[in-house]
């Protein structure tokens, strides 16, 4: 096996052991990385002597007897809307193209007091609005099975590059679905944290209330490892739940499913779900009884709404949050350009006169389509006249979205549904219709608007193309959501 | 027929700070509608005496103690990102005419 295609456990192992170096890991992965990237896209920027000076200083502690745990010394991928210091963090937008990040994000902090080595900065969805990484400013990002079909998105750099070998594991962001849905696209695992279990402190925002940080792994056991050193309180972000950090950090192992009980929702047997897709969740609910589990089916009929409410809060809270790119601060702005057209390159008239034409010229050319129609939609959905029409409307759906999800957990411990009702498409197949690329979302949005954790783990395959099932779990439950996926891994195949 | 008006797609462009040409006010009328009209279907949702939540956390005002923290990152730092600067601001353009 080569390195690159090691896992974290299988990594550290050989670290461990002192079969090779992080500095031999490090450069395969570079190797790597440099050849496939030009034609996968998974990377944005390459952190290679970052990485090379991370593998470096990792050795020397081994070598004193240092070592600082597992992840010291192993190569991750960070989504490029997650500030890593000194390094650009574009959030694959136009806007912040230039923009060189000053502080690391709380995530980066942890991971680097952990020993990571971090190779680079992937590709996304501008600003993480997108399900495909084609609404990046950069290139879209390929799915490394087959290369005409998208990693999916919006961390379908992240995906792509855990998938392609090109890195030992990845973080990424979800706020309605982006980790898990490429996860799934990818053949890999994806694990969103309950909302407060990692702190979005350093995360560039898109709707505050939804987005969560959290790993892309080769394996469950791998989500695991990257959770418990990702879930700390911080006191920086309001959000942040003590909760969090004291339910995961006790958890010692996942040790199976025997007598958990697991709900199986009427969702995902739905007509529009990929026939291998709906039979193999049926392998997955006969293999889980076979593990212990005791499964049975649940009708949620209120999940059916998580979508359009997702579709109106999340906008609102992007044109909010998108509201501080306005080209004077820092990123691209028109404020020093010149007007050039009709040849007269040295005209001295510039392109904004005073302050208001900075921010609408700068935004207009700054911003790609879908930020646009969010920014837009958020806009007249929060407008007076509208405001309670639209928005109020879809916080009080969320209200009783949350209360039925909790009191489903009151009888189960977990849920079960696709992670995608399909399998990848291809690139460019569904960017003519906007509403076509929202419904890939339909069974990940849930555990976003209650705020509960769901991971996607690979099952099985329609052709050559991978697809996960999803399992939520309660509020700060990730034990039992762990055991449950750790299960269904076992089970794969 | 389209749920937002012309007008209406220029009155958002401007709450958004965002400058849009002929063609892009048609597409964002059509779009927007659409997503407008799909998202409708909340009103089959009765909500009669529930109250809107803005977040699910269950966490109530988090509030960080009210004294100076030293910062780590320089003024040179943060200003390096600014694309127009003099003596040490950050510079704008005139805002009234």
């Amino acid at each position: 096996m080569k390195l690159n295609e090691l896992d974290i456990v299988q990594a550290a192992e050989g670290l461990k052991k002192g079969e090779f170096s992080s500095v031999d890991l490090t450069q395969v992965c570079l190797e790597v990385i440099k050849k496939l990237n030009p034609e996968i896209n998974a990377f944005i920027t390459i952190t290679e002597d970052l990485a090379l000076n991370q593998a470096k200083e990792s050795d020397a502690r081994r070598k004193m007897g240092n070592s600082r745990g597992i992840l010291d010394g192993i190569p991750v991928a960070i989504k490029d809307n997650i500030a890593v210091k000194d390094y650009p963090t574009t959030a694959a937008s136009k806007i912040l193209e230039n923009y060189i990040t000053v502080e690391d994000a709380f995530v980066i902090k942890k991971l680097k007091e952990a020993g990571a080595v971090i190779l680079g900065k992937t590709n996304l969805d501008e600003f993480a609005c997108g399900g495909s990484t084609e609404t990046s400013y950069f290139e879209t990002t390929k799915n490394p099975i087959d290369h005409s079909r998208v990693p999916g998105g919006s961390s379908g750099g992240s995906a792509a590059a855990v998938a392609a070998d090109m890195c030992i594991y990845a973080i990424g962001s979800d706020t309605g679905g982006s980790i898990r849905q490429p996860a799934s696209y990818c053949g890999i695992v994806g694990l969103k944290p309950t909302y407060g279990a990692v702190s979005r402190n350093g995360l560039f925002a898109m709707a505050s209330s939804l987005d969560q940080i959290g790993p892309l792994t080769k394996t469950v056991e791998d989500a695991f490892i990257v959770l418990k050193e990702l879930a700390k309180y911080d006191e920086k972000d309001s959000t942040s739940n003590k909760k969090g950090e004291e339910t995961i950090q006790k958890i010692v192992d996942l040790k199976g499913v025997k007598g958990l009980k697991v709900g199986i929702l009427k969702q995902g047997k739905v007509a529009n779900v990929q026939a291998g897709i709906k039979n193999d969740l049926e392998k997955a609910v006969q293999k889980l009884k076979a593990a212990g589990a005791q499964v049975t089916e649940l009708n949620l009929p209120i999940l059916d709404y998580a979508l359009a409410v997702y579709y109106i809060l999340m906008p609102v809270e992007v044109s909010s949050n998108l509201g501080r790119y306005d080209g004077i601060k820092y990123g691209y702005s028109v404020a020093l350009l010149r007007d050039a057209t009709e040849g007269q390159a040295s005209s001295k008239e510039t392109v904004a006169r005073n302050l208001e034409e900075v921010y609408f010229k700068t935004r207009a050319e700054g911003f790609g389509d879908e930020v646009k129609r969010r920014i837009m939609l958020g806009a007249y959905a929060s407008s007076a006249g509208y405001f309670d029409q639209y928005y109020l409307k879809a916080q009080k759906v969320r209200a009783i979205i949350k209360k039925e999800i909790d009191d489903a957990f009151k009888k189960f411990d977990c849920l079960l549904l696709p992670t995608t009702p399909t399998t990848a498409f291809k690139i460019s197949e569904k960017t003519k219709d906007p509403i076509m690329m929202y419904l890939e979302d339909i069974f990940t949005v849930p555990a976003n608007i209650a705020g509960i954790p769901g991971i996607s783990v690979p099952f099985g395959k329609e052709g050559n193309l991978p697809f996960g099932i999803q399992v939520l779990g309660p509020e700060f439950g990730e034990e039992k959501l762990l055991n449950v996926a750790k299960a269904l891994e076992e089970a794969d195949g | 027929m389209v749920k937002i008006s012309k007008e209406e797609v220029e009155n958002i462009a401007k709450l958004s700070r965002i400058s849009l040409t002929e063609e892009e006010k048609a597409k964002y009328q059509t779009e927007l509608s659409s997503i407008l009209e799909w998202v409708e279907k909340l009103n089959e949702v009765n909500t009669n005496g529930v109250q809107p939540t803005g977040q699910i956390t269950g966490l109530f005002n988090i509030l960080d103690s009210d004294e100076v923290e030293k910062c780590d990152i320089s003024r040179e730092e943060i200003l390096k990102n600014a694309p127009e600067k003099k003596d040490g601001f950050i510079k704008v353009k005139k805002v009234l005419e």
